[in-house]
């Protein structure tokens, strides 16, 4: 496979500020690349910087093989949807998405001919001579998108197009975005802070925290084999115990919490005896009312605070006896419908489906401790 | 319901009253009787009634109309020059200067207008005269051989009617420049497009309507103004106004002024009208 965007140890630097911090990755041709971070970790930051608005301060950017150094934006095979989509006013659609051919010195009949095109290809035939605010918010985007497309760039980059978009329309066009991409073959780098977007969509997804990579893979393995306790806690829900990591007479590891209790954990990642460590559990690993003849597995008896009712994604908060919070998933047939606030009942977990990591400081949103 | 509709109007009368006195008094009024006079013979001709001559005169007498044309030519021009400089001052302003800058530079272009008009032109007249700072320099320092007089001349009071009236095109132009989301212009400069294109495409059409209205005044205080042109104009560069003036005050034919001034308004309204039929505004939206 070709590489069609090929990013090598990028550096952006506002003053003292280090906004994107060493960053490499690659791109494949055709495929659907993710940055997923938080709020502020750089990634609009990395993405004009692709797009040519901002040069880097160390390291280079090659497009399809090609150096980028110095080459202004209207001259790189890259096209960027932007996060307010910028589509002009002053134009109708098919002018919209005429602009960038035009640019290029095509002749008219070509252009309609392509606009024509790319509108049937988003779906919307019709609506060539619409004025830009006679159309919807889902309808705005496609346009945006096929302003873009239209001029068949090397990489398509996208900057949070969804966000702006109510959240009925989001998860109508995330299956749209994705099906048009396949579609089409081009290659998309999109970056959200919404990691369902990057997940359903992507082939790959990078994580972004504080403007370095922390791991890039593909959506399972993010959510299955983390490499980072960032990811850990980001990518999906994970129930987080601190504590400090052991190891029994036996030679097994197990994490002590704060309250002298252990948990048995089977899966260590760069991490020693005698190291703090946050421990993470899946809210579906974890088993409710388990049979008593396992061995070698995590039980405790909890008091369930409240059930979350959310259909598909129905869980239940419950509190251990030294009053850490767990998040348990509700399997979907029933079988615990008699589980009502206020009970108490028994939860346990494979040692094996946990994972822990060297605690290093860096709070999530919701940390504990 | 009906105290309360009552207090309404009674409200409304208030606020209406003093508005309507002041144009009815100091503009419409004024403006009926000029238009009388403008039809009528002079006094001391004893003859009532009405008639055209004042009005034939002006298309009779090619000096009349030639001072007109050149001085709708002139403003026209001087108007083109504002814009072509306006432009890129409010682009400045609003999208390239920081938020500090952007008040220093504001404050800069106001400042001038805090002076009047007559001492502004003098400052200029200092400036550029035959004994001013400029010849003093340059003779002084051998670059010119002996003082070149650059006042009273069409360049000169060019120059002046441009720097008097950009700031009415500078601020409105600011004011619809703010609006423009900036990244309209960088998907147009991602997409391909060529900074003569972001101007022409982009920049310009969503600043149309501070764009016209900006012209429409300055147009219209070029075509009206009388101070620059008479003190920084050379003998041979009449403006329009100037006549007016003489027919009022140095023949004492104030039927002629009055027929002059209202073709000035005519003419001046007949020139915008065919602008904006040109350019494909209406004059609903500048105004909005
Ligand atoms: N011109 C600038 N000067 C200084 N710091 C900046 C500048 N632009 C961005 N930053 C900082 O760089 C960091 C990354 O900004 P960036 O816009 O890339 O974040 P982001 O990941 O896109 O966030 P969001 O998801 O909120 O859009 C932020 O902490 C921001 O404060
Ligand atoms: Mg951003």
């Amino acid at each position: 496979m070709e590489i069609a965007l090929s990013v090598k140890n990028v550096v952006k630097k506002y003053g003292d500020f280090t906004a994107v911090n060493d960053v490499s990755f690659d791109v494949e041709d055709g495929k659907f690349f993710s940055i997923l971070g938080p709020s502020g970790c750089g990634k609009t930051t990395l993405l004009r910087m692709i797009a040519g608005f901002f040069e880097p301060t160390a390291g280079s950017i090659e497009i399809r093989g090609k150096n980028m150094a110095n080459v202004p934006p209207n001259k790189r095979p890259v096209n960027l949807v932007f996060q307010h989509l910028a589509l002009f006013p002053m134009m109708d659609v098919k002018e919209n998405i005429a602009f960038g051919l035009r640019r290029r010195g095509e002749k008219t009949p070509e252009v309609m001919k392509k606009v024509h095109n790319i509108l049937e290809r988003v779906g919307l035939p019709e609506y060539a001579d619409k004025r830009i605010d006679q159309l919807s918010g889902g309808q705005k985007q496609r346009v945006a998108i096929a302003r873009c497309l239209v001029l068949e760039p090397a990489v398509l980059l996208l900057d949070e197009p969804l966000g702006a978009l109510d959240l009925k329309l989001r998860e109508h066009m995330k299956v749209e975005l994705k099906k048009l991409q396949a579609e089409i073959g081009t290659t998309f780098v999109y970056i959200t802070h919404d990691q369902s977007e990057a997940m359903v969509m992507s082939d790959h997804v990078a994580v972004m925290n504080n403007g370095h990579f922390e791991q890039i893979d593909s959506p399972s393995n993010l959510y299955n084999n983390p490499a980072s306790s960032f990811v850990a806690m980001f990518v999906g829900n994970n129930n987080k115990v601190t504590g400090v990591l052991a190891k029994d007479e036996s030679g097994k590891f197990y994490v002590q919490d704060k309250n002298q209790l252990k948990y048995a954990i089977s899966t260590i990642k760069d991490c020693r005896e005698g190291d703090i460590v946050g421990m993470y559990t899946r809210p579906e690993a974890i088993i409710i009312n388990p049979a008593e003849d396992k061995t070698f597995f995590n039980r405790t008896g909890v008091h369930v605070k409240a059930v979350l009712f959310d259909g598909g994604n129905s869980r239940l908060l419950v509190v251990t006896p030294t009053g850490q919070e767990v998040l348990v998933a509700l399997p979907q047939n029933h079988q615990f419908d008699y589980i009502k606030k206020g009970d108490d009942i028994m939860i346990g977990w494979d040692p094996a489906s946990s994972v822990c990591f060297k605690e290093t400081g860096a709070k999530m949103y919701d940390d504990e401790i | 319901m009906m105290t309360k509709s009552k207090r309404l109007s009674w409200g409304f009368f208030v606020f209406f009253i003093p508005v309507f006195l002041w144009l009815m008094l100091l503009i419409v009024l004024p403006h009926i009787e000029l238009l009388r006079m403008s039809f009528a013979r002079p006094a001391y001709l004893k003859q009532p009634g009405f008639t055209l001559s004042n009005y034939i005169e002006f298309f009779k007498e090619p000096i009349y109309w030639n001072t007109f044309f050149r001085t709708a030519m002139y403003s026209i021009t001087v108007t083109m020059i504002v814009l072509i400089i306006g432009l890129p001052v409010a682009f400045y302003i609003t999208k390239v200067a920081s938020f500090k800058t952007r008040g220093f530079l504001t404050i800069l272009i106001l400042i001038p207008f805090w002076v009047s008009e007559l001492i502004r032109v003098y400052g200029w007249t200092i400036i550029l005269r035959e004994s001013g700072i400029i010849n003093h320099f340059m003779t002084k320092y051998g670059i010119w051989k002996q003082p070149i007089e650059m006042l009273y001349n069409d360049a000169a009071m060019i120059m002046g009617l441009v720097y008097t009236s950009i700031l009415f095109m500078v601020v409105p132009i600011i004011g619809v420049m703010d609006s423009l989301d900036n990244s309209l212009i960088e998907a147009a400069y991602d997409l391909g497009a060529k900074k003569n294109v972001i101007w022409r495409q982009i920049i310009i059409p969503h600043c149309m309507p501070g764009i016209i209205s900006g012209c429409i005044i300055v147009f219209m205080m070029v075509l009206g103004s009388y101070l620059t042109p008479n003190l920084m104009g050379g003998k041979n560069s009449m403006w329009f106004t100037e006549q007016i003036y003489n027919q009022f005050i140095l023949y004492r034919n104030w039927n002629m002024g009055s027929a002059f001034g209202f073709l000035l308004l005519f003419m001046s309204s007949i020139i915008i009208w065919v602008a904006l039929k040109l350019s494909g505004q209406s004059l609903k939206e500048v105004v909005k």
